[in-house]
């Protein structure tokens, strides 16, 4: 076996695997992409539960006669675009743009609030017409996989708000930059989990 | 409406002399050292060192604080349960009744695995990891924090289900439909899956903290193929948390959605499907399994090297193993359940899956082998856990590839034999491995060495106790027993349960032995002491720096050149070579600061849980409030590091490297 001597400081010819320990910030935004993967995972059960349990209606209704279409593309355009005025937002973070962020930020708010207000509206419709989740096992996985994507649309705003917070108290600190970018990273995620649900729960559920 | 939920005084069960003087004696043990702590005035020292710290080696040591005093409660559950089976033959009932019978063998599965297996292996990992890396922390350290005291959260609340009401009586999986409301109507289950959520995102957080730390912050010139196998196995064990543990969490959040509001997932009426929450318990479960033992494989191997005074043998082909272990053990849940009545074709496949993942095994053992072949073995503690393991091991790994083939398990299904089965793997792999690295790091952790006369009587005890109490097991198990039973008919079935109960006070003299070695060393250890570091002749960065290692771990990053690092620096010194340049100057070091907020986030989450298992849904609301205004707090805190200067560095190496390797 060879013994090489190493030269601290001298790392050129060396493979990345051995450069050392990662910056804060490759490491933080590592880490996030992990719990990121790890929440794609918990979706990916309430999606199996779901397509397991799609046709035990028990004799109650079934997504076709549930399911607004209309809705849903609206609820999908505001989410999508909230997805690119979070990207806006990042820019100007990257630029030092306060007052661009702050609207860009409004813009994200304001587009995942309408989302929100829209889904709570389809399910307070779909529950006084007798269809909440205690009717059947098909409109149990239902609620469950929408309302747990809801649910991360809301800790995403409130998120939000304290990422505001925290621009207008403690400026551009890299902390508070490595957050926000955590935060973009949620938030396309959560784009990328909504493209799923509209594909598998809403497109496929109103075929006959 | 009750202003505390389903809570009253009924809830404590008074009249239940067993469970009031498991209580008393808890509660005489916990208030002597509370009282006895606090007339030492030692309160303020254990907050400020240890409570708030966010040092990895300090909270690896308090997983393994937690873990060896949650082994002696779910020990006490084992040695009830085997007394009660090696008495209620025939007439005679015993002295438990059915009830309390089910929650003791369902609280004795829940412990072991998920508050003595998981603290145990996240402990030496948290302890071991980093020095191994030769890197400062974690990623990130109060994270690390908050895994610590969430796990301590659900240990908590399991443990308050003894006094305040009941723990689940379904087995340690729950199954549906007897885990729905309709069968379980008491808030036993309710304790058992919020503790269970509580912890597992404590070690979620864990996986994902030491999968960034594993990937992305190993010290300058260790690549992936120089890094110690415990390493290895340790990023192995939290990839699979990261992929598992989101699964529990759901499949545990539909059935309390079924639970508490109603829903219908795994219910027998409305379309729901239990066996739905079976396949999704051991898609999680399986993987557990190999999380709980990748990690000991990885002690073993550090181990056997060490003690051959031999590099491992054939590393590239243990890392490989290891990350076969990792891919395939999501390959083989079914085989918890071929009697579910899947066909024919999908029994086939997942027996022939669980027979492969037997090779990588058997690749390690023989690796093992190798590597004591030709060595010089030192028979110290470790390796006698070590070899015990792989005799041990090698016979329960056997009864799980006859349990893989679909036809014989039809026939062992949920027997006795089953339960004589998992033991046999999991005691010798998780718990001997466990004992090995706790032996083995010991020294590191503390700077004195335990006593070796009582650890090797612990070890002899625990081998014969283990064989005496779990041989006998599939016996009975192919005779027809079949687990989870309060009492039988059959009297041919008591004379092997009465071994079993002998091998179970037999394992009991094993930990009074290691309760006594604790005792012996603490109070021997002046004789004890090691002032070079490397009381094993070490081959890795751990055994680099003093014992105990400072808070930075090391003052000047390592920098690495190949395998077994530490060995070849010892190595080219032995040589004469001059020894890799120690700087005169230190640079100063930056470190994390202590925080409270693992502490207090656990305070409220145990809150929370309790006001949630009770229906008290304010206080539950105010739980959760408080959780996030903790957040809010360490979100906005000033600074989050402090540093040391380099003139304490320099001190410290001067008091403390005199007997340690430049």
């Amino acid at each position: 076996m060879t013994v090489v001597v190493a030269i601290p400081g001298v790392h050129s010819a060396a493979p990345a695997s051995e450069a050392g320990p990662a910056p804060k910030r490759i490491v933080v935004a590592y880490g996030f992409w992990i719990f990121l993967l790890s929440d794609i995972v918990m979706f990916a059960v309430l999606f199996a539960s779901y397509a397991v349990l799609v046709q035990a209606t028990a004799g109650g209704p079934k997504g076709m006669q549930l399911f607004n279409q209309r809705t849903v593309a609206i609820e999908t355009a505001c989410l999508l675009f909230s997805s690119y005025t979070c990207g806006l937002m990042l820019l100007a973070v990257n630029s030092r743009r306060r007052a661009g962020m702050y609207l860009a930020a409004l813009l994200t708010f304001a587009l995942g609030g309408a989302f929100l207000a829209l889904e709570l509206r389809e399910f307070a419709d779909m529950i006084a017409r007798g269809a909440g989740p205690q009717r059947s096992a098909f409109l149990s996985a239902f609620f469950t996989l929408v309302g747990c994507h809801g649910l991360h649309v809301t800790a995403g705003l409130i998120w939000l708000t304290v990422m505001m917070a925290q621009v207008a108290i403690k400026g551009f600190q890299p902390r508070v930059e490595r957050r926000l970018l955590c935060f973009s990273l949620f938030w396309h995620a959560l784009d990328i989990i909504w493209v799923w649900l509209f594909t598998f729960v809403y497109l496929m559920g109103v075929r006959a | 409406m009750n202003i505390l939920g389903k809570l009253s005084w009924s809830a404590i069960p008074f009249d239940q002399p067993i469970i009031m003087a498991a209580t008393a004696f808890m509660a005489l043990g916990i208030g002597s050292i509370l009282a006895w702590i606090t007339v030492k005035g030692y309160w303020p020292y254990l907050w400020r060192e240890w409570l708030t710290s966010v040092d990895h080696k300090r909270i690896g040591v308090m997983y393994m604080v937690l873990a060896l005093l949650m082994l002696l409660r779910g020990f006490a559950d084992a040695i009830m349960m085997r007394a009660q089976t090696a008495v209620a033959a025939g007439g005679e009932q015993g002295y438990l009744p059915p009830e309390h019978f089910n929650q003791i063998f369902s609280a004795h599965g829940t412990i072991m695995i998920f508050f003595v297996a998981m603290p145990l292996v996240i402990g030496l990992m948290n302890f071991a990891v980093p020095l191994q890396l030769g890197i400062r922390d974690v990623a990130f350290p109060t994270l690390n924090s908050v895994s610590l005291w969430l796990t301590a959260s659900g240990i908590l609340l399991t443990n308050v289900s003894l006094v305040v009401g009941e723990f689940a009586k379904t087995g340690w999986v729950a199954y549906p439909p007897l885990s729905e409301l309709e069968f379980s109507p008491g808030v036993g289950v309710d304790y058992y899956l919020w503790s269970l959520q509580i912890s597992g995102i404590g070690t979620l957080l864990t996986g994902i903290n030491f999968v960034t730390t594993i990937l992305k912050m190993r010290a300058p010139g260790m690549g992936y193929m120089r890094m110690p196998v415990f390493c290895w196995t340790a990023l192995a064990a939290n990839l699979m948390i990261v992929a598992a543990f989101p699964v529990l969490t759901a499949t545990f959040a539909m059935l309390l959605l079924d639970r508490y509001l109603g829903f219908h997932f795994f219910t027998v009426d409305a379309g729901g499907n239990p066996m739905m929450y079976v396949n999704l318990f051991w898609v999680w479960g399986h993987p557990e399994v190999y999380i709980l033992v990748l990690p000991a494989f990885g002690v073993f191997s550090e181990v056997t090297a060490t003690f051959s005074g031999k590099p491992l043998f054939g590393y590239r082909s243990m890392v490989a193993a290891t990350m076969a272990i990792c891919v395939i053990s999501f390959l083989v849940w079914l085989h918890h359940f071929f009697t579910m009545g899947a066909s024919a074709g999908v029994n086939a496949f997942f027996g022939v899956m669980s027979m492969i993942i037997a090779v990588p095994t058997g690749v390690k053992i023989f690796n093992w082998l190798f590597t004591m072949y030709g060595g010089r073995v030192r028979f110290e503690v470790p390796i006698l856990w070590t070899i015990g393991f792989m005799v041990t091991f090698v016979l329960g790994g056997l009864t799980g590839v006859l349990l893989a083939v679909p036809p014989v398990d039809f026939q062992v299904h949920n027997s006795q034999f089953l339960v004589a089965h998992f033991h046999h793997v999991i005691i010798p792999g998780v718990v001997f491995g466990a004992f090995a690295g706790y032996y083995y790091w010991f020294p590191k952790a503390f700077g004195f060495r335990l006593d070796e006369r009582w650890g090797k009587a612990s070890f002899w005890c625990w081998f014969i106790g283990f064989h005496l109490a779990f041989m006998p097991l599939y016996a009975v198990g192919l005779m027809g027993m079949t687990r989870r039973m309060q009492h039988y008919d059959n009297p041919e079935w008591q004379p092997w349960l009465l071994v079993a109960a002998g091998g179970a006070v037999v394992i009991l003299a094993g930990i009074a032995c290691q309760i006594v070695q604790l005792v012996v060393s603490v109070r021997a250890r002046r004789q004890l002491r090691d002032v070079t570091g490397d009381p094993w002749n070490g081959r890795t960065l751990e055994w680099s720096t003093p014992s105990p290692p400072p808070a930075w771990n090391f003052a000047v990053l390592p920098h690495v050149t190949g395998i077994d690092a530490y060995w070849h620096t010892k190595q080219r010194r032995r040589a004469s070579q001059p020894p890799q340049p120690q700087p005169r100057e230190y640079e100063p070091i930056d470190l994390p600061k202590n925080s409270p907020t693992g502490f207090i986030t656990a305070f409220f989450a145990v809150v929370t849980g309790f006001a949630l298992i009770w229906h008290i849904w304010w206080i539950a609301g105010l739980g959760v409030l408080g959780a996030f205004v903790t957040l809010l707090v360490f979100a906005f805190r000033r600074d989050e590091e402090f540093e040391v200067p380099a003139t304490e560095i320099a001190r410290f190496n001067r008091t403390h490297m005199a007997g340690v390797a430049p």
